[in-house]
């Protein structure tokens, strides 16, 4: 909750609870109070994303159920051979835990934003961008590893043919997804760097006055690719 | 939630400045940091010691579901958001439950169908 937020939720006319959704959603022009319009964007974006991910997951749930094959088993799939011996899923383990590391990384580059401190924001928007590229990294290793061994969308050696083509449609989704923020943390990265959020310089494709808010707006996205994996580790490697 | 409130607190009373956005403590992203990684941890482990059946299936969901909720409570702020967004972006996610629903009914049809037409001799 922001400071001004404070104050305009402890004004008499600003209401709690269901009362205050209500209020909030009937009220002209804007119904999401305390958010720049570029964060309420970004989140209906992301809830729109969240159907297409959604979708994915459910087909891949359906034609996994339907089938009559062997379902490949994704803990001896993605095992890795490490000092003589097999370790199931470890790939995919480290994978999440750089995920995780560069969510922690964007959340403190927000509240550093927030607290106009243009150094360590751009720093930690940076260092969220190498960890996001480590990722993509060792998922086009493990793209590499399975075309090697025979998975193609249409078949593999080890069972169901809809192993590969779901496998290929929701990790190279993800994997576009997590490009993207990378591509989009280092553009903002460098307009914090350069002090754009400080002198409101105007941004050169929407020509809207630059705030600080767009690190917030980025970390949104960011958490959310985050947020999607969780899922997909769940569901896809842990089943 | 006390800790939110008591820092609304104290950023109320820090009144003067016109701080923007969403500020909290340091010490609260680090608190839910740790715990993302314990959960992974865990849920590594789940499929290391070859847990089966129910008991595989309930530690996974529950460790996603904490996963998920501390992402989008802290990380993304919307335990500090005002309800009527919280409302308007988390409850339409709710409705895939409904497809999960049809789509299980639809692939054990599925499955029976198959089974029951090209399963012999299997």
């Amino acid at each position: 909750m922001s400071h001004s937020a404070i104050a305009e939720n402890n004004a008499p006319h600003v209401r709690h609870g269901w009362s205050g959704v209500v209020h909030d959603w009937s009220t002209d022009q804007k119904a999401f109070k305390n958010v720049p319009w570029g964060k309420a964007m970004m989140w209906i974006f992301l809830l729109s994303d969240t159907f297409i991910f959604g979708c994915f997951l459910l087909s891949y749930m359906t034609v996994r159920m339907s089938t009559l094959d062997q379902w490949p088993n994704p803990s001896k799939v993605f095992a890795l051979h490490i000092g003589g011996q097999d370790v199931p899923l470890i790939l995919i383990a480290i994978m999440t835990f750089v995920l995780i590391s560069s969510s922690g990384t964007m959340a403190l580059a927000v509240k550093y934003g927030y607290q106009k401190d243009r150094v360590k924001t751009a720093i930690l928007m940076l260092l969220t961008a190498v960890l996001g590229a480590t990722f993509v990294g060792m998922q086009a290793f493990e793209w590499t590893k399975l075309i090697m061994e025979g998975v193609r969308p249409w078949g593999n050696p080890w069972g169901a043919p809809q192993f590969g083509s779901t496998f290929f449609m929701i990790t190279g989704f993800h994997g576009t997804h997590v490009t993207i923020g990378v591509i989009f943390l280092i553009i903002m990265a460098r307009k914090v760097l350069r002090g754009d959020f400080d002198v409101e310089r105007k941004g050169f494709f929407t020509s809207r006055k630059g705030r600080y808010e767009i690190v917030e707006t980025t970390g949104l996205y960011w958490h959310f690719v985050d947020l999607v994996w969780v899922f997909i580790f769940a569901f896809f490697y842990l089943w | 939630m006390a800790h939110a409130e008591t820092h609304q607190a104290a950023g109320h009373h820090a009144s003067g400045q016109h701080a923007q956005g969403q500020q909290h403590p340091i010490g609260i992203y680090l608190w839910i940091w740790g715990m993302l990684f314990v959960l992974s941890f865990f849920s590594y482990l789940v499929d290391y010691f070859h847990l089966h059946g129910m008991l595989r299936w309930s530690l996974i969901l529950l460790f996603m579901i904490l996963k998920a909720g501390l992402i989008v409570a802290v990380f993304m702020h919307m335990a500090w958001e005002r309800l009527a967004l919280i409302y308007a972006i988390l409850v339409p996610p709710v409705l895939l439950l409904v497809f999960v629903a049809l789509m299980t009914l639809e692939s054990d049809y599925t499955f029976l169908t198959r089974e029951t037409f090209f399963g012999i001799g299997n």
